[in-house]
């Protein structure tokens, strides 16, 4: 079955004086999914889910919410739900009343509250905190008490602004299964700002990278990682190695470029160029072989093997080509332990269809 | 604890104790002697015969209770008036805040003495005020607004109203202003969001700002004095009235033990209902206590009650309004709060910054009082503030060589004690900050006049040294509060690093840490300079004969005939402050940019 359309945003902009925060960017959200709005600070990631949530007015554009035009619609009646940076809870409430509060604004009975707020209390584990104020828990139980205030009214679109980038590795791996399971459990629509890419990659069905006010690649996460269409999208996620070359001959989706060193690569290419053209190639690390003989590679780059750092499961092996620029490969440790020395002249190896060639400078 | 680690402990902090002794010596010591005479009759015997006195007539309980009604009424006033702007203060960008900030402050660092001038420019019976309205044709006849309690109420709350929004600033800066946010994305309206959420967390501010309000108006004179009438006398009036006039030191002290008990019996309640620690403003830790208190007695069910009551009638009006007019989710809302917010604080701030500017064109009149509009153009009361004859040269310079001093020795005394309460943990140390900002709470009449009564002893009155060591006792307290944000907004890693690089204590003071604070330190050594060089109370009884400064001076010539020639004074004072004060807020700010 075709999901719904849960939220539209169609070309909304919004500037801050001179500066364009967001430049006039759409997206289309369906029914049950994770979007993870991703970028950098200053990305635009921020102000777009402020002008869904009603916090900003964007000066052009419009939002739409299960297909009601809610552009300028105050937020306490757009009925979506939402979880803070640093939280937000009122410390001068309780739990209690913290959790309570979008209940009474809603109008309902004193033991429907109550019911509710121990309800979703035990939902995020913390049954016995009601009477304590926010001050006296730690940052993760903060945490689960701003998503359970936020799940208690059951809102169909839950919007996230980077709600785990206070807290510690450990805590915020386990947060975000929890939030994950509470996602699929309860079946609700959630935009996440965060500008962690992993985090993104691990959380969402879709990824929405975002760059200067505009969106670059929007995809599921493999997509982006495999597949980026930009400079920008290729080098913010994951680690790559790119260079430019000129494009020297294309056979169907293959091209081969030359770069300026003389080395001939082969990759794919989605878009159309001519020959002759600058483009960027792209190589992952992790789809690089190293060895001590050329093999039977697509593609090869000779060289010097300048530096071998082994961190914990993987191993980094930096190769200085002829022209002095360098290339890295990983591998998981062990597999070629002792056989390679720093300085030994070795061979970078990939398959042609790991490469990815895109335009841009 | 052995005793000679407790040893050990005590001299560690060494550098604290000049500033204790001094206040020992010029705050404690004059104060008791003033407490002996209040307890001694004619023979020096010990008697309760003055404070008896205070409670046989009508007279003193009735101006005690004047005082307490203009104090509660100045304070009520500036919390109304004052809440806008703060609000708007704390919810603006940045750099709008302080260009705002400054015309808040403007009265707060005018002199005393020119802004009750101004009032007396605008208020009087052919004053702009009743110029403006007749000829805009709403009276017909000149109503009274000068020299009667409204008088009285505009002075004082146009003097201390920017110290009120000061204070709630302080605590609303450190409002999440995603709390509100919050609070809209949960469904709550505007108005619940505010009565909810927003008052209640400002409410320590509005709680410290309605105390130092209440507390320093007690110890008021100069506007009831200028501005009011006899119905208006406030209670240091009568202490002056009885060292002035009577020489009556014993019942002056007991008036003054009665006037210093009411602060105090103010401070214990203040502490009993809300605690002291939120005085700090912005203590967010101690927000919790002081609210899991709260909630417990019945008061504070009533107090919550009425504020989710306020909420609800707003949310109420909010939602009849949505039914009358319908809304267009395609069309951006005119945001009618924000902007009614804007006109009320904008009222305010008008009427803060502007009355202080209706002296210039004053001083220029040919007439030979104070009129408005004023008459022609003419220079003739600047000449005569330069004749030969004239005290206000040597007045002017006496006030600065004072003030430099008094700000000298204040900084001398307090940045070693202000050093050690922000880094030194030691015992009994909210005790001793108390101690030593108390001057600042304690009615200045009361510093005077025993300071009178010691340095009379010793010789010291209408010297330049009498003054300068009453004006420290003043000042250093200021001077301690602002070297204290100073160092704690500096990163104490800095001077660890330089430790590390091997300097020691006092290079690392000197190279590292003092040029860092530099602009902070200039700061508050202005700060000083500017409360000495418009202290009015401690000149009044510490100068004498020919010895006297300016606000000493304009004082004088106030209390016989107010006339154009203080109006060029006042003029002339306007722009030396508005000088001073600019440089040192610009020293300020580049400061705490630095280690911001």
């Amino acid at each position: 079955m075709e999901r719904q359309v849960k939220l539209q945003a169609k070309n909304v902009r919004k500037t801050y004086g001179p500066v364009v925060a967001l430049e006039g960017t759409s997206i289309d959200l369906l029914e049950g999914e994770f979007l993870t709005l991703l970028g950098p600070s200053g990305s635009g990631k921020t102000t777009l889910l402020m002008a869904i949530a009603g916090l900003n007015d964007p000066d052009s554009g419009e939002i739409w919410i299960d297909g009601e035009l809610m552009t300028y619609t105050p937020s306490h009646q757009r009925g979506l739900g939402m979880v803070f940076q640093n939280y937000a809870l009122f410390p001068h409430l309780t739990i209690y009343e913290n959790i309570a509060f979008p209940l009474k604004m809603r109008k309902m009975s004193k033991d429907a509250i109550d019911e509710q707020v121990a309800r979703v209390l035990s939902t995020v584990q913390l049954p016995d905190v009601q009477e304590r104020f926010p001050a006296e828990l730690s940052g993760g139980q903060q945490q689960r008490i701003a998503l359970a205030r936020c799940f208690v009214y059951e809102p169909s679109i839950i919007l996230m602004d980077e709600p785990l980038g206070a807290l510690d590795k450990k805590l915020r791996d386990s947060l975000q299964r929890e939030i994950k399971h509470l996602h699929n459990n309860l079946g609700i629509t959630v935009i996440y700002v965060t500008h962690d890419q992993e985090e993104a990659m691990v959380m969402s069905d879709r990824v929405c990278l975002m760059n200067e006010g505009r969106i670059e690649q929007i995809g599921s996460p493999s997509d982006l990682y495999f597949r980026p269409e930009s400079i920008f999208a290729a080098d913010f996620l994951g680690e790559s190695n790119l260079f430019a070359g000129k494009v020297v001959s294309q056979v169907a989706e293959g091209m081969t470029i030359e770069r300026a060193d003389g080395v001939a690569v082969s990759g794919i290419c989605d878009t159309q160029v001519s020959n002759g053209e600058t483009v960027h190639y792209m190589i992952r690390p992790e789809n690089i072989r190293v060895s001590l003989d050329k093999g039977s590679e697509e593609n090869l780059a000779g060289g010097k093997l300048k530096e071998t750092i082994m961190i914990g499961q993987l191993t980094k092996y930096f190769l200085e080509l002829a022209d002095e620029s360098e290339l890295v490969a990983t591998t998981l440790t062990g597999s070629q332990k002792g056989s390679l020395q720093d300085g030994d002249q070795v061979y970078f190896g990939w398959s042609t269809s790991d490469a990815r060639i895109m335009l841009g400078t | 604890m052995n005793v000679s680690k407790k040893w050990r402990r005590l001299v560690r902090i060494w550098p604290i104790y000049p500033a204790v002794l001094f206040l020992l010596l010029l705050f404690v010591y004059p104060t008791a002697l003033l407490v002996g005479l209040s307890v001694a009759d004619v023979d020096g015997k010990i008697s309760v015969d003055h404070y008896a006195r205070l409670f046989e007539g009508e007279l003193y309980t009735k101006v005690l209770l004047i005082t307490l009604k203009v104090a509660a009424w100045t304070t009520a006033f500036a919390i109304i008036a004052g809440y806008p702007v703060a609000y708007l203060l704390a919810n603006v960008k940045s750099s709008l805040r302080n260009t705002l900030i400054i015309w808040v402050l403007l009265p707060f660092w005018t002199s005393f003495l020119v802004r009750t001038f101004a009032w007396l420019v605008l208020l009087g019976r052919k004053g702009a005020i009743n110029d403006l309205l007749i000829a805009l044709g709403i009276i017909d006849y000149p109503i009274k607004i000068i020299y009667n309690f409204t008088g009285v109420m505009i002075g004082m709350v146009h003097a201390l109203m920017p110290l009120c929004v000061l204070t709630m600033l302080a605590v609303m800066e450190n409002i999440d202003t995603n709390l509100s946010k919050a609070a809209g994305t949960l469904g709550a309206r505007r108005g619940q969001a505010f009565w909810r959420i927003y008052f209640p967390l400002s409410l320590p501010g509005v709680a410290a700002g309605g105390l130092l309000i209440f507390v320093t108006s007690l110890g008021f004179f100069i506007t009831p004095a200028l501005l009011g009438s006899a119905r208006e006398t406030m209670i240091v009036q009568l202490i002056m009235f009885q060292i002035d006039s009577m020489l009556n030191w014993g019942f002056a002290g007991a008036i003054s033990m009665l006037l210093l008990g009411t602060v105090l019996v103010i401070f214990f309640l203040y502490d009993r209902w809300l605690g002291l620690s939120t005085l700090s403003g912005g203590a967010q830790g101690k927000t919790v206590h002081t609210e899991t208190k709260r909630k417990e007695g019945l008061g504070a069910r009533v107090g919550v009650g009425v504020l989710n009551a306020l909420g609800s009638i707003c949310a109420g009006f909010g939602a009849l309004y949505d039914k009358l007019v319908k809304r267009d989710p395609a069309r951006p809302r005119t945001d009618y709060s924000r902007r009614s917010l804007w006109i009320v604080a904008g009222l305010v701030i008008f009427f803060l910054a502007a009355p202080t500017f209706f002296i210039v064109p004053v001083s220029f009149t040919e007439e030979g009082f104070l009129s408005w509009p004023p008459k022609g153009f003419s220079l003739q009361w600047y000449e005569s503030l330069v004749a030969e004859l004239s005290p206000y040269p040597a007045a002017f310079g006496r006030s600065v060589i004072v003030a430099l001093f008094a700000g000298f020795f204040a900084m001398l005394v307090g940045v070693p004690a202000a050093f050690m309460l922000v880094r030194k943990q030691f015992f009994g140390k909210g005790a001793v900050f108390a101690f030593l900002v108390s001057p600042i709470i304690t009615p200045h009449i009361i510093l005077a006049i025993s300071l009178f009564y010691l340095f009379a002893k010793l010789h010291l009155i209408g010297t330049y040294l009498g003054l300068i060591l009453g004006h420290t006792v003043v000042t250093m307290p200021y001077v301690i509060v602002t070297v204290m944000a100073v160092i704690k907004n500096y990163d104490l890693r800095l001077d660890q690093a330089a430790w590390t690089l091997g300097a020691g204590k006092i290079q690392t003071l000197r190279f590292v840490t003092f040029p860092i604070i530099k602009g902070g330190l200039i700061a508050a050594f202005m700060f000083a300079f500017i409360i000495s060089f418009d202290e009015l109370t401690m000149a009044i009884y510490l100068t004498g004969g020919e010895f006297s400064t300016l606000p000493k001076q304009m004082w004088v010539d106030a209390v016989m005939r107010v006339n154009p020639t203080l109006a060029a004074v006042a003029t002339v004072m306007l722009l030396f402050m508005s000088a001073i004060i600019l440089v040192s807020e610009f020293l300020r700010r580049r400061s705490l940019r630095r280690i911001g």
